[in-house]
């Protein structure tokens, strides 16, 4: 192992930035006080909250009211898919996507059980959704539609401002897990008809265990988490004053370096791509004709396995994150590229590299230096290469799941 | 991440006997690109000894999964084909010093590449060997047959189908298939746990024997008028009394033997000593 760490697994998590540490100290030593109560010493810790809420609402172009703090990004959409149900206890019916993060999926399957009809949009070979499928999906039990601003593995962004609008068409409210997007991407709900927006805070800077949801002023809610009247009785539970006063200021870094996102880190995250399909032959990227984020590269390697190049990879210092089965415990390629119809010979050996303003070129370089002799290495450890025959295709007789 | 051990993490960096033997005497083929790993070895054989003389693998798949296929072609090395059939997973990831559960169908993926290998140098090399063609295919997604299934469960004393996941990846795609791995678990421990005569309780022995006098054996004597119960049991000697037309039948003697006798020592336990009024 190198001493050096090249991490590129921002989609996963990110560093706790140095001032968002700084603000959140006090909150562990002198200021424990809670913002509930009627002294003195507790009761100052509201200004703290109010400062936070002010500043997420302003990175994402909403009011402050229209704010709720969460213990994470499945919370918020979990109260957010909850709350459409039970607003609307007549409409039985939801929306989603087939790519959409485990945190909105597996509620959804659940929700089949409990006697709700789902329909999961498909995507095309880029990653992209269609407007029409969606339109054509609606009923008039539709209760809520759930799409996700931009995907998890490949980056792709989905036109959720027009999925909104289309929802409400048919009396649909629209809800948007946006995990991915905050910070990386320019959000004004105010123009907008989303009504419900999720956001964790360790994908932008803040720690784990800290998001928020967005509810648009007049939204029907109903509360998850039942109790005190904290958050305006919409989640009960003693405020997390530490890590909240840290989303509010990763908010507000968010906010200042979302130029530097755009540009600075966009060029590293193309040099890497371009500089690897360069160099590597037979690879190719995962959602690269669609609009995507910009610190997201989806590179899929032929005829090496995932988990292989990534532990390579390790022993270089460079930190990566992969799509394929081994990794995660599964033993299929993951639902994304199943439901992209990314060829097999690519979707088991794909990596994710994912950026952030933290990195830098030398990251860049390293990858550049140290990616394409582990993929030639393992290529000549592997059975299959271009020309070869596949042997044991016959055997794996594709069929419905 | 795994949990790997420093000979998993050696025999993936620096795997030995990386690639394919030219005109190999076997080669085993075994999974696919789609099903996430593959394995090809080969072997070159002493045809008088029948020993291994070389082995060189080449494997699509996760670090576990190549270092198993170079730790297969380190153990069977100068071993003869007889001695060599019998490598199990087990002893593919004992020579790791362990896998991770999740990780155990690596082994087993070596340990049945080396089966078609063995099967296609005896087979004469006419045709490449396709382990469980023509068997009934358990999982469709990874393409396990029941007898992949069946040894997996045998050799490494599987209990639960998760256990079988880990170790054949049966069950691991669409989990159609659950259900029916549960059950072949269920049948195989009932017939083990059955076959130990001596394990088993007073009144299950009493049961164990009824049920095979009156399926296997009173059906045969019935067609003469005549039938069989059990009277005692003490130790390994089951005592007995012919009823019906067999009481005092000359040829009792005969059926006792060559009926009884044979159906308990078969079914029930080989040791049991027959006895009958």
């Amino acid at each position: 192992m190198t001493d050096k760490v090249h991490y590129l697994d921002n989609n996963a998590t990110t560093r706790v930035a140095p001032e968002v540490e700084e603000a959140m100290k006090p909150f562990f030593g002198e200021l424990y006080g809670n913002p509930s109560s009627m002294h003195f010493f507790g009761g100052t810790n509201q200004k703290y909250l109010d400062r936070a809420r002010e500043s997420v609402a302003r990175l994402l172009g909403a009011g402050p009211e229209e704010i709720l703090f969460t213990s994470c990004g499945t919370e918020s959409d979990s109260t957010a898919i909850w709350s459409a149900l039970r607003a609307f206890p007549e409409k039985k019916h939801l929306v989603t996507t087939k790519v959409e993060h485990p945190a909105v999926l597996n509620l959804c399957k659940y929700l089949e059980t409990q006697g709700y009809r789902v329909t999961y949009l498909g995507v095309d070979a880029e990653g992209r959704l269609s407007l029409d499928e969606l339109k054509a999906a609606l009923a008039p039990d539709t209760a809520i539609v759930s799409v996700m601003w931009a995907n998890n593995e490949t980056g792709v962004v989905f036109p959720v401002e027009d999925a909104a609008r289309i929802a409400h068409s048919r009396g649909a409210l629209f809800h948007t897990d946006a995990v991915q997007a905050v910070g990386k991407v320019p959000i004004n709900l105010a123009e907008s008809k989303i009504d419900m927006l999720s956001l964790s805070g360790h994908k932008l800077h803040a720690p784990k265990g800290i998001g928020a949801l967005y509810i648009k002023k007049g939204t029907r809610f109903s509360p998850f988490l039942m109790g005190g009247h904290q958050e305006r009785g919409r989640r009960a539970g003693t405020e997390n004053v530490p890590y909240i006063v840290a989303l509010g200021r990763a908010a507000e870094l968010a906010l200042e370096k979302m130029g530097e996102e755009n540009g600075r880190v966009k060029a590293l995250r193309d040099r890497l791509e371009q500089g690897l399909l360069k160099a590597v032959k037979n690879a190719r990227v995962n959602g690269g004709g669609a609009d995507r984020l910009p610190n997201t590269s989806h590179i899929g390697f032929e005829y090496v396995e995932g988990e292989s190049i990534l532990i390579m990879l390790s022993e270089k210092g460079i930190c990566a994150s992969s799509g394929s089965a081994c990794t995660s415990g599964s033993l299929e390629p993951s639902h994304v590229m199943m439901s992209m119809g990314v060829p097999q010979t690519y979707a088991h050996g794909t990596i994710r590299f994912s950026l952030s303003v933290y990195s830098t070129d030398e990251d860049v370089d390293a990858v550049l230096r140290e990616v394409p002799p582990v993929i030639e290495r393992l290529r000549e450890i592997s059975p299959f290469a271009d020309g070869k025959p596949l042997f044991g295709m016959d055997a794996c007789e594709p069929h419905k799941h | 991440m795994w949990q790997y051990t420093e000979k998993v993490y050696e025999y993936f960096k620096n795997p030995k006997n990386v690639g394919e033997i030219e005109n190999p005497d076997a080669v085993g083929e075994i999974g696919s690109i789609v099903c996430g790993d593959a394995l090809k070895l080969t072997l070159r054989i002493d045809k008088a000894t029948e020993k291994i003389m070389d082995a060189k693998f080449k494997t699509f798949g996760c670090a576990s999964a190549i270092a198993s296929s170079s730790a297969l072609t380190e153990m069977v090395k100068g071993r003869t084909l007889d001695e060599a059939a019998k490598i199990t997973n087990q002893d593919i990831a004992e020579f790791l010093g362990g896998l991770p559960s999740e990780k155990m169908h690596c082994s087993v993926m070596g340990m049945e590449a080396l089966e078609a290998a063995i099967k296609n140098y005896r087979g004469g090399k006419a045709e490449k060997v396709i382990i469980g063609e023509n068997e009934r295919v358990v999982c469709k997604c990874f393409n396990v047959t029941e007898s992949v299934i069946l040894k997996a469960i045998k050799v490494n004393k599987l209990r639960t189908v998760e256990e079988v996941t880990n170790f054949t990846k049966a069950g691991g795609g669409c989990r159609q298939c659950l259900g029916e791995i549960d059950k072949l678990i269920k049948d195989y421990w009932d017939q083990e746990e059955h076959r130990d005569f001596s394990r088993m309780t007073v009144v299950e022995k009493i049961k164990h024997i009824e049920k095979v006098l009156s399926e296997d054996v009173n059906p045969k004597l019935k067609r003469d008028g005549g039938w069989i119960e059990l009277i005692d049991l003490e130790g390994p000697k089951v005592k007995l009394r012919f009823l019906g037309m067999c009481h005092g039948c000359p040829s009792s003697g005969a059926t006792l033997k060559n009926v009884v006798e044979k159906e308990l020592k078969e079914k029930v336990d080989p040791s049991l000593i027959i006895e009958a009024e």
